[in-house]
Parts: structure tokens; C-alpha cells; sequence
């Protein structure tokens, strides 16, 4: 046991504990939380730093608004509802198309079918706070479903696959990709069941994946080699991932993106408590890139260059 | 820089509190394990009559000083009747009365003491007895009697010795056969001693009472005599003249009333019940201190009402149970329901114990999470459905509790023990769970809850411990060290060494 310690410590792994108490309790102050854990606030600085965004059809703020909802979708086909606050994807509903021959019955991205009704219900409890983190009253937001890029098309199962980035004092400092799995009900959450898989940060070309902790070369679902493909437009997601910092102010933050077939890089949400599992999908600890980050850190570092920076640091060796 | 502070917190709060243990456990003499207990006896001394038409008193002579022997508490019991203690001719007596009674009554008093070789019988020196009146012809027999014991002595113990083998002379001369005729008891035996020492001047008394030992339901009193020999009590064997005391004998009353007196009833019998405890000798300690008047109690737990110090015993607890929390949470890693739902309910078992308190807590999670999923279909708002969850789980207590009770199980009328509302929420917690992250993550966390709850319970229920934080509570610093400690753990959990695995197998 012992020595299964020190060998991840010799890794470089990050634990849960030290990342809580090292990081994101000295980088993350309190006071900021709400600009990631509130999406509707996310997602308004992001779009005033210029930062692109899924596009919001409404807020459903309280019970009475709940019957707005049909008036907010109107003709929409597809969309997708979350909770402001939620956590770990939980509660988020994509809808992706609607019924030809039963009015008011909307597809999901699973492909089951639900009624104007049942999806009020979903959001009346999201506006009570069932998906909360704190489990107050909450918002529900009703935006653009993702067309996402057909990139990952062959090593996802239904859902948008997402790539999360750990930007450390705006440094992006390691990345995966989030692939859905049937298991995670097209949701894009590892502990869900998606699959992660790593990202050389010099090229942006998947490698391995981990599935439940453990590495896997194929997507379960579709059985197609999840190593060896290339993110479109890495610089420029690095380069966002970045502006993280400046937008959250937060020193230790997961930015989770989609690539949107026709709109590029689309910020969906930043973490303040990004998870640990992307060392798996890595191969690689944190604490490395994390300490050589803090040797190179420098305060006056534009976004672009320290994307720029960690694309040079962080190349893979081959 | 943080760091340190924590250290240095940390570190002062362990040192006073060991300080203040050590200083409490070493100077002050307070046990630090529960096994160092003494015996406590328990006397209850059952008074049965029939009651008469008028009014009732009973006087019973009660322990008053008890070589050997100090008194712990005592108390009476007996429906109606107003208690009284009092201070007679014999020693304490104490007192009930009551206007009137019906049918046959029984009365009850009852008195812990422990042993302490330190209590002695700080008793008056009696004055010289006055020459008895003894009528003809047994005034000569004593004459005889005393002179020859007299001869044959050369003090007041030595005369006792030899008055007291005189008297037990299997063939006894013929002064001692007149003495004695007519004496049918220990007790008259011991009177007619009494009567000759009184003839030589010798202040004796009649002492009774019993050797405890173990349990008796009906101890037998026993006669002893008490001569002074001018600066102290010595106690004699009326059946052998051996200048002792039987071991642990317990004195209940000297002189010659009779031991009990009731007016107005009829039929009077007395019955001694012993019982042999084992008493914690702290307890006993913080009598101890209290009699000698000492302040070292003074902000000790024992000194709050017994009602009081029952609460905290177990409050007390709480921090351990917190502390297992976090080198379960932190250390181990495990998953489980809300931060302290797991303690709380280890606090439930404590009362139900293990084995039922596990049956009844995944009976009560399981139906609720049944009919949580029902409530489901209904698209409650979510403050009524946790209302309406928590309406069920009382329901469902008062459920359990009812068919257990109606099957003759009364371990399943404990489940009101249960808090309520941490089951209601942890059944709302576990079924979102199970229908965002599937029925494994929920039944892993629940599981794991249940894992934690029973650590927890088996640390907060070891009887040790439980002494050694009520004893000395200043130890709940030491624990509050070890969270602020452990607070700052940045190493790996248990479980992510088997989490990273792959991480560590290169």
C-alpha cells in the first residue's frame, strides 16, 4: 500500500485531498464560485470577454415561469435544458428533435420520447433545486443544442462529446476529451460512464482512453480506436481555455468546451473543481506540469501566450 | 506559511489537552480505565406488614457508621408514605409515614456502600455502664462469673475474651447454665454477655449486621458484640471470644431496639436483600472528593445531574464518530450520504444495537426509497415530495414498530430512534442518485454510509473510550488537533491508490 503511494507520488499524481487543500482552496476564492457554478453568470462574462458561447433561448426562473417554456422553444427542434447551478452534468436534458405524429412530444438525445408535460416537470424541479449543488431554488436554462463536429462522431454514442481543460493560473495545463457512451446516457461526465481520453497539448491528438478507471484503446459503444484523432482548431481552444482565468479569476479551473459544426469552439462551462480522472486518460500526473507551470508563471502573460506556452511545454515526446 | 499555523494549532491544542489529562489522571488520581471498578453492594432492606385501621410510622434503624464500609448513596422507596431520616438513641433511623394504608405494605430502603479501609469509627467514648440490676439467684451466678473472668484476665479484651469462652464452654459450669437458660439467640446470647461486661464496668454494645458477599436474597442479620476498652471500639465474636470483625461486615445497627417499629401495622418482617455491583471507581472517587470537600470536581462531568451526564456521555461521543467520519471520508475515501448523516446514525444504533440497527435502517431506507420512486410519478415540486418523504418515513417507523411489537419483537419499537428527517433526506438524496448515476453509484454511497455509520458506531460504543473522553473531556481537544491535522492531509485517499491504478503501475 505503501509503496503504491509512493509510486504515484513519483508520478506525479494529484489526490483529491491535495488538490483541495493546495489548490483550489489557495487559488479559488469562495467569492468567485458563482461565476462557474451559476451557468447563466458563465455564460454572460464569457460572451463580455468575447468568448463564444451556445446561444441562451430563455431562463426559467421560478415555478409560475414554467409554462413560458413552450413560448421560449416555440418551433425550435432542437435544444437542451441544465440547471444553472448543477453539478456533474446531472439534470441537463438535450433534446435533439421533436415527434412528426404526437403534438408537444419532444425526442431526446437517447431517443426516447417525452411529453411537454414531463419536461415541465424536469424543469419546475430543477428551478426547486433538486439539481443544485446546495440544493436552493435554481434556474433552469433552455439554449442551443450543439451539432457537434463530426470528429468524434465514430467514438461517441449519441450526447456531445466535450473536451475538458485544466487551466492552472491560466495556464492550460492538461486536457482529455469527453466521449458519451450509452452507459452515460449520451452525457459526457466520466463518472457517469463516458469515456475520457488524453490530449497531447502540443498537437491536440487524442490518446489513450479511461473508462471507470480503467484504460481503454476502443469506444464500448462503437468499438472505433479512441487514440489518434486530431482536435480541429487546438490553438484557439487552448487559447480560450486560458482566458479562463481572467474571466473567472479563478487559479485552478476546468473549462469544458464543444466544437460546434458550424460555429467552431463553444464554451460550455467552467468548473472550479475540475476531477482528477484526466491523469488516467493522460497517462500522466499534474503535480508535474503543475510545479513546472509555477516555474514558468508569469503575471503580465497574455492568454494567448500562455496557451502558446503550455502547447511548447506540454508536447508530448515521441 | 498556513501550514504552519496549522501545526503549531494543532500542536497546542494536544498539549493542553494531554496537560490537563495527564495532570487529572497522575496528580488528581482519576481512573483512565473503566475496568479499575470497585464493588459497590447494594442493601435494600424490605419492611412487610400488614397495615391497621389508623394511621401508619415505621421506624427502621438504618447504617450510621460503618467501619470499613463508606456509603455511596441511599435511598427509599415507597409509594405514599413521607421519608424522613432521623437521628436516635441507636444510631440513624429513618422514617416513613403515611395517614392511612390498605392491605399488606411493604416498605423499602435501600444503600450502596464500597469498601474503604480508610473510614474509621470516629465514636464517642461511651460513659462506665451502670451496674445492671440483677435479681436472685442469677446475681450470684454474674458475681461468680465476673470475678472469676476478672482472675483470669488482664484487660478489657483479654476479659472479654475469656468472659465470651466462658459462655461457649460446651460444658459450661453451672453459673454459666443459669445465665443462659432462657436464651434461645445470637442475639439474647450477646445480651447476656452485654450484662456481664456491664457488671464489670465495661461499656459493650450489641452490633448487628451481615458479611456481604456476593448476592443474598435473604441475608441473615448477625449478632457481634462491641466492647470499649477505654480508647476504642473492639469488636468480639460472641460464639468464639476472637477479637474480629467478620470480613467485610457490614454494621446496620447498634444497641438494643429492635430494628424495626411499626405503628399501626401488624405481622412486621424484615427482609435483607444483598446485591454485589461493580461500580466504576471514578464514581466513587467523585463521592469520595465531594464528602472530603474537595474542588478538584468541581468542573468535572460527574458533578452534573445523572440525567445530564447521560446526555453527554453520549454528545461526547459525537466527536469520535466525527473523527471517524474523516479518515473515512478523507483518509479512506469513502463515499457516503451527507457529512454527518452516517454519525447520527450510529448514534441510532447505540440504542438499537448493531445487528437490529442495521436491519432497521436498510428496511427503512429500502421502503422509502420504494415508495420515493412511487411519489415520483406524481411530479411533486421538491419541498412538498421531501415533506411528503419525511411523512413516510414516520409513517413507516410507527409501521416497523407496530408489527414488530404485534410479532413480540420489542428491538423494532427502537426505530423511533432513528432521525427522522437524515433518513427522509438521505432516501431523497439516494433516489436522485440512482436515477442520475444509475441504482450501483446509489447503492455504493448508501452502502458506503452504512460502512461508515458502523465504524463509527463501533468506535463511539467502546466502552473505554466512552470513559476515557467522559472522564476527561480535555481529550476532545486532542481530537479537535487531530481534525485541524487531518484537515491538512494532502496525501493520497485509500481508494484512489486503487482509482490511479494505471497511473502507478508505470
Amino acid at each position: 500500500m505503501l509503496s503504491a503511494a509512493r509510486k504515484l507520488r513519483e508520478n506525479g499524481v494529484l489526490g483529491l485531498n491535495e488538490r483541495n487543500a493546495d489548490f483550489i482552496m489557495r487559488l479559488n476564492p469562495r467569492r468567485f464560485y458563482p461565476r462557474v457554478d451559476d451557468k447563466a453568470l458563465t455564460k454572460e462574462l464569457a460572451l463580455k470577454a468575447g468568448m463564444a458561447v451556445p446561444d441562451l433561448y430563455g431562463i426559467i426562473e421560478h415555478q409560475g415561469q414554467v409554462r413560458e417554456f413552450a413560448d421560449m422553444v416555440g418551433e425550435l427542434k432542437s435544444f437542451v435544458i441544465k440547471p444553472a447551478r448543477g453539478s456533474g452534468g446531472d439534470g441537463i436534458l438535450v433534446v435533439t428533435g421533436r415527434s412528426e405524429r404526437r403534438r408537444d412530444s419532444f425526442r431526446l438525445s437517447s431517443g426516447m420520447l417525452i411529453s411537454k408535460g414531463e419536461l415541465e416537470h424536469h424543469i419546475s424541479n430543477i428551478v426547486g433545486g433538486q439539481y443544485s449543488l446546495s440544493g436552493n431554488r435554481d434556474k433552469a436554462l433552455i439554449e442551443y443544442c450543439v451539432h457537434f463536429d463530426p470528429t468524434f462522431a465514430e467514438v461517441s454514442y449519441q450526447g456531445v462529446p466535450d473536451i475538458r481543460v485544466v487551466v492552472y493560473r491560466g495556464y492550460p495545463a492538461m486536457a482529455m476529451v469527453r466521449l458519451p457512451t450509452r452507459a452515460s446516457d449520451g452525457k459526457a461526465n466520466l463518472h457517469q460512464g463516458a469515456v475520457g481520453a488524453g490530449v497531447d497539448m502540443g498537437t491536440g491528438i487524442t490518446l489513450q482512453g479511461v473508462l471507470d478507471d480503467e484504460i481503454v484503446d476502443e469506444h464500448p459503444d462503437t468499438g472505433v480506436l479512441v487514440a489518434g484523432l486530431q482536435i480541429p482548431q487546438w490553438a484557439f481552444i487552448l487559447e480560450t481555455s486560458a482566458k479562463g482565468l481572467e474571466v473567472t479569476g479563478l487559479g485552478y479551473l476546468g473549462v469544458d468546451m464543444v466544437i460546434d459544426r458550424d460555429r467552431g469552439p463553444l464554451i460550455l462551462e467552467m468548473n472550479a473543481r475540475p476531477g482528477l480522472n484526466i491523469q488516467i486518460a493522460n497517462g500522466t500526473g499534474l503535480t508535474d506540469r503543475i510545479a513546472r507551470i509555477d516555474e514558468i508563471y508569469d503575471a503580465s502573460a497574455l492568454p494567448e501566450e500562455r496557451a502558446a506556452i503550455s502547447r511548447r511545454e506540454f508536447k508530448l515526446e515521441r | 506559511m498556513k501550514q504552519r499555523y496549522v501545526y503549531v494549532l494543532a500542536t497546542l491544542l494536544a498539549v493542553i489537552g494531554l496537560s490537563v489529562f495527564l495532570y487529572k489522571w497522575e496528580v488528581l488520581g482519576f481512573p483512565v480505565s473503566a475496568d479499575q471498578e470497585k464493588p459497590v453492594w447494594t442493601i435494600e432492606s424490605a419492611v412487610h406488614f400488614d397495615s391497621g385501621p389508623g394511621s401508619i410510622k415505621v421506624q427502621l434503624h438504618v447504617p450510621t457508621l460503618t467501619p470499613g464500609f463508606r456509603m455511596l448513596n441511599e435511598n427509599s422507596v415507597s409509594r405514599g408514605y413521607g421519608f424522613s431520616l432521623n437521628y436516635g438513641s441507636g444510631g440513624r433511623e429513618a422514617q416513613w409515614a403515611i395517614r392511612r394504608a390498605d392491605g399488606r405494605q411493604t416498605i423499602y430502603y435501600r444503600i450502596s456502600v464500597y469498601e474503604d479501609d480508610s473510614v474509621d469509627v470516629l465514636d464517642t467514648t461511651p460513659p462506665f455502664p451502670p451496674l445492671p440490676v440483677i435479681n436472685e439467684p442469677l446475681k450470684t451466678a454474674a458475681d461468680v462469673l465476673v470475678s472469676y473472668v476478672r482472675d483470669h484476665s488482664a484487660d478489657t479484651a483479654s476479659f472479654t475474651t475469656e468472659l465470651l469462652s466462658r459462655l461457649n464452654d460446651p460444658s459450661p459450669d453451672p453459673n454459666v447454665e443459669l445465665l443462659l437458660s432462657g436464651v434461645n439467640s445470637d442475639a439474647g446470647f450477646v445480651d447476656v454477655a452485654r450484662t456481664m461486661l456491664a457488671a464489670a464496668r465495661i461499656p459493650a454494645r450489641t452490633v448487628r449486621g451481615f458479611p456481604l458477599a456476593g448476592r443474598q436474597r435473604n441475608a441473615p442479620l448477625v449478632s457481634w458484640l462491641e466492647v470499649h476498652d477505654g480508647d476504642q471500639w473492639l469488636y468480639f465474636n460472641p460464639a468464639t471470644g476472637e477479637q474480629n470483625l467478620p470480613e467485610r461486615f457490614l454494621v446496620w445497627w447498634r444497641g438494643n431496639e429492635p430494628l424495626v417499629n411499626v405503628e399501626g401495622g401488624s405481622k412486621v418482617q424484615v427482609n435483607f436483600a444483598v446485591q454485589e455491583n461493580h461500580l466504576d471507581a471514578v464514581a466513587i472517587a467523585e463521592t469520595q472528593a465531594a464528602q472530603r470537600g474537595t474542588s478538584a470536581i468541581d468542573f468535572s462531568l460527574y458533578s452534573l445531574p445523572i440525567g445530564t451526564q447521560a446526555v453527554y456521555a453520549v454528545l461526547l461521543m459525537i466527536p469520535i464518530g466525527a473523527l471517524i467520519m474523516v479518515i473515512m471520508r478523507n483518509m479512506v475515501g469513502i463515499d457516503a450520504f451527507g457529512t454527518f448523516m452516517p454519525v447520527l446514525i450510529a448514534l441510532a444504533f447505540r440504542e438499537t444495537k448493531l445487528f437490529w440497527g442495521v436491519i432497521l435502517f436498510t428496511l427503512l431506507v429500502t421502503l422509502g426509497l420504494t415508495i420515493r420512486f412511487m411519489l415520483d410519478r406524481l411530479r411533486l415540486l421538491l419541498v412538498p415530495r421531501l415533506s411528503a418523504v419525511l411523512i413516510v418515513v414516520v409513517i413507516l417507523m410507527l409501521f416497523i414498530s407496530l408489527v414488530s411489537h404485534r410479532m413480540g419483537m420489542e428491538t423494532g419499537l427502537s426505530v423511533a430512534l432513528f432521525p427522522m428527517v437524515i433518513i427522509a433526506m438521505t432516501i431523497e438524496r439516494m433516489s436522485v442518485v440512482w436515477e442520475e448515476r444509475g441504482a450501483a453509484d446509489a447503492m455504493r454511497a448508501g452502502l458506503g454510509s452504512l460502512f461508515v455509520a458502523i465504524a463509527a458506531y463501533i468506535f463511539m460504543g467502546l466502552a473505554w473510550l466512552e470513559h476515557l473522553i467522559f472522564t476527561f473531556p480535555e481529550l476532545l481537544l486532542v481530537i479537535l488537533a487531530l481534525v485541524i491535522l487531518a484537515g491538512r492531509y494532502t496525501g493520497y485517499r485509500l481508494t484512489e491508490l486503487r482509482r490511479f491504478k494505471e497511473l502507478s503501475a508505470r
